[in-house]
C-alpha cells in the first residue's frame, strides 16, 4: 500500500490519466491519445516543476473531487477550471494556473470546467501508474494505458509513488481565449463535395453535438452535398481531419479516433487551432476559414511560440 | 509506386498508389512503409498503411510538408525478399449464437449457408492492413459471390472474436466495438494482445490468413 494516495470521493465524468500519448503505432491500429489539450497539459506540468511528459488527471467538465492522504504535496490546476480546496473547516476557491499546498486529509473538488471541455490537474510527483508503449495514456475505447485502460471511477484510489519536494509557489497571468473561427486546410476528397456544398462548409456556422468525446466531435447544421461517393476506400486517418459521411454531418476526428476511416475528408483543423477546438463546449458554434499550408505552418510556428513564451515565464 | 503526395492538413504526407485495390498495390505500399519505419526519419511520429495510401505523420516543430516530401521523393525502397510472410490459420466457430448475420448473407447473395461457408473456409487471404480497432485485420480478397455491403444500421457492439464480411473483405474483431460488418462467425483465439508491447498484433500487413471450421465444443475447450 502507497503512503501517499488520493481517495476518490467523486470521479467525475471522464477523468483520465494523460501525457503526450504514444508514437508510431497507428499501423497497429492504435491512436496518439494523449492530452486533448496540449498547451494545459504542458502549463500543468510546468508549475509542478515536473517533466513536460509527466503523467497528469485530465477532467472533461465536472472533475475529480479528491481527499488526500499522506505528506506534503504541491499541485497545479490548467484549463478554466472552478475548483475548492478544503483545510479542515476552511473552504477556499482555488485558481488556475496557481500552485496550492495539500496536507494529510485536505479536499480537492475540481466542480467544473466554465465555458470550456478539459482542465489538468498535476502532482508535485509521480503517480503510480501502468505504462503500455512509454506512456500512460488511458485510451478508454481500446482498453490501453494506466488505469486498466479505464477512467477514474468513484470510491477507487490513486496511489502516489514519490512525491518531490518542489514545494515553490509559482503563478502564471494567463487566460484560455475561445475561438469560434477554426482555422482549416482543404481535405483529399473536397471535390467530393458540390459547389454549394463546398461554400456551406466555409459559409455557415455549424453546432458542436452532444455526441463529441476524446475520439471525435461531431457537428450539425446545413447538409454538405456530396456528389462524388459518400464512401472511399478506407485509409488511414489523423486528429484534426474532418469527414463528412453520408448524412452531410461533418465529424472532427480527435485524439482517440479510430486509425481507419471509409468517409470523404472535406479539411483538416490545423495544428495551430487544435487545442481551441477541443475545448468547444456542446452547443457551441463552430466556423471554419479555409488558410493555405504555408500559412498554417507559420500560424503553428506562432502558435507553439506563444506556448514556449508562456513556459519560460514560469 | 507513389503517384501523387500531397498534404493532408499541416502535418502530414498523404501518399496515393493508385484507385485499385490489389495484392500488388498493396505490397508497394508495405514496402514503402517497412522502409520509413526503419530510415527512422527525424519527426516522423506515425505511418498508417492501407489498401493504396500511405499516411506518414510527422512533429510540425521537427520537419514540414515539403521537407519530409523530398526525402520521401527519394528514398530507396528495400528489396522484396526482405520481407518475410507469416501464414496463419484462424479457428471460426459458425453456431448460431456467433453466426448473426448469416440468414441475412443468403438473403441478400442468394446462396445457401453452407454454400457461403464452403466458398469461406476454402479461401486463402492477404492482410492488405488492420487498424480502426487495435490489431484489427482488413483481409482479402473475397470471393466475388460472397461480397454483400455493411449493414443498414451498424450495430452498436460486435462481439469481440466477430469474423465479418463486406464487399471484398474480411475482418476480426479483436475487441468489442460498434461496427456494421456481416458476421459469420467467431475465433476463440486473441488476435491482439496489449500486454505485448513488441507485436500486440497477431496478424499483421502482408501475412496470409485461412480459416478453419471448428465445433462448438472446440470452440469452448479452446484454451484448454
Amino acid at each position: 500500500m502507497s503512503k501517499n494516495y488520493f481517495e476518490i470521493i467523486r470521479a467525475g465524468i471522464n477523468s483520465t490519466f494523460q501525457d503526450l500519448g504514444r508514437k508510431n503505432l497507428y499501423h497497429i491500429g492504435i491512436p496518439f491519445s494523449g492530452a486533448m489539450d496540449n498547451r494545459n497539459y504542458l502549463l500543468a506540468n510546468k508549475l509542478i516543476g515536473n517533466d513536460h511528459n509527466d503523467p497528469v488527471i485530465e477532467f472533461a467538465y465536472q472533475g475529480p473531487h479528491l481527499k488526500y492522504h499522506g505528506d506534503k504535496l504541491n499541485i497545479a490546476v490548467t484549463g478554466d477550471v472552478s475548483f475548492k480546496i478544503k483545510k479542515g473547516d476552511n473552504l477556499t476557491d482555488g485558481k488556475c494556473y496557481q500552485t496550492f499546498i495539500l496536507e494529510n486529509n485536505d479536499e480537492l473538488n475540481i466542480i467544473s470546467t466554465n465555458k470550456s471541455v478539459y482542465g489538468y490537474l498535476a502532482i508535485s510527483g509521480k503517480f503510480d501508474l501502468k505504462f503500455q508503449w512509454s506512456s500512460c495514456s488511458t485510451n478508454t475505447r481500446a482498453n490501453i494505458g494506466s488505469n486498466n485502460g479505464a477512467k477514474l471511477s468513484d470510491n477507487q484510489k490513486i496511489n502516489i509513488k514519490e512525491i518531490n519536494q518542489n514545494f515553490s509557489n509559482t503563478k502564471l497571468n494567463y487566460i484560455n481565449t475561445k475561438i469560434e473561427n477554426i482555422r482549416v486546410v482543404k481535405g483529399t476528397n473536397f471535390n467530393y463535395f458540390s459547389d454549394e456544398g463546398k461554400r456551406n462548409f466555409f459559409k455557415n456556422e455549424f453546432k458542436v453535438s452532444k455526441l463529441s468525446d476524446r475520439m471525435g466531435m461531431r457537428l450539425e447544421g446545413q447538409k454538405i452535398e456530396n456528389i462524388i461517393d459518400t464512401n472511399i476506400r478506407s485509409e488511414g486517418l489523423i486528429k484534426g481531419v474532418i469527414q463528412v459521411p453520408a448524412d452531410g454531418n461533418p465529424i472532427i476526428m480527435l485524439s482517440d479516433h479510430g486509425t481507419i476511416g471509409g468517409y470523404p475528408k472535406i479539411g483538416v483543423v490545423i495544428s495551430a487551432d487544435y487545442d481551441k477546438l477541443v475545448q468547444l463546449t456542446p452547443g457551441s458554434t463552430i466556423k471554419f476559414q479555409e488558410v493555405d499550408l504555408n500559412s498554417a505552418e507559420t500560424l503553428f510556428k506562432l502558435y507553439d511560440l506563444e506556448t514556449q513564451n508562456l513556459i519560460s515565464q514560469i | 509506386m507513389i503517384k501523387n503526395i500531397s498534404n493532408l492538413g499541416d502535418a502530414a504526407l498523404y501518399c496515393d498508389f493508385g484507385k485499385e485495390v490489389n495484392k500488388e498495390i498493396n505490397t508497394q505500399v508495405i514496402k514503402y512503409f517497412k522502409t520509413i519505419q526503419k530510415k527512422n526519419i527525424i519527426g516522423v511520429n506515425n505511418i498508417a498503411p492501407s489498401y493504396n495510401k500511405l499516411i506518414i505523420s510527422f512533429d510540425l516543430k521537427k520537419i514540414n510538408f515539403n521537407k519530409l516530401k523530398k526525402i520521401i521523393d527519394n528514398i530507396e525502397i528495400i528489396k522484396s525478399d526482405n520481407i518475410q510472410n507469416k501464414k496463419f490459420e484462424i479457428p471460426v466457430c459458425c453456431e448460431k449464437e456467433f453466426s448473426l448475420d448469416i440468414k441475412r448473407l443468403e438473403e441478400k447473395l442468394k446462396m445457401t449457408e453452407e454454400k457461403i461457408y464452403e466458398n469461406f473456409f476454402e479461401n486463402e487471404f492477404f492482410c492488405y492492413m488492420t487498424g480502426f480497432i487495435a490489431g484489427m485485420p482488413f483481409l482479402g480478397d473475397l470471393d466475388e459471390k460472397l461480397r454483400a455491403k455493411r449493414l443498414d444500421t451498424p450495430r452498436v457492439k460486435v462481439p469481440k472474436g466477430s469474423i465479418g464480411l463486406t464487399e471484398q473483405f474480411a475482418n476480426i474483431y479483436t475487441f468489442e466495438s460498434p461496427g456494421g460488418w456481416n458476421i459469420i462467425g467467431n475465433t476463440p483465439l486473441n488476435i491482439f494482445d496489449s500486454t505485448k508491447e513488441k507485436e500486440p498484433n497477431l496478424i499483421n500487413p502482408g501475412d496470409l490468413v485461412t480459416f478453419k471450421r471448428i465445433s462448438k465444443e472446440n470452440y469452448q475447450n479452446y484454451h484448454e
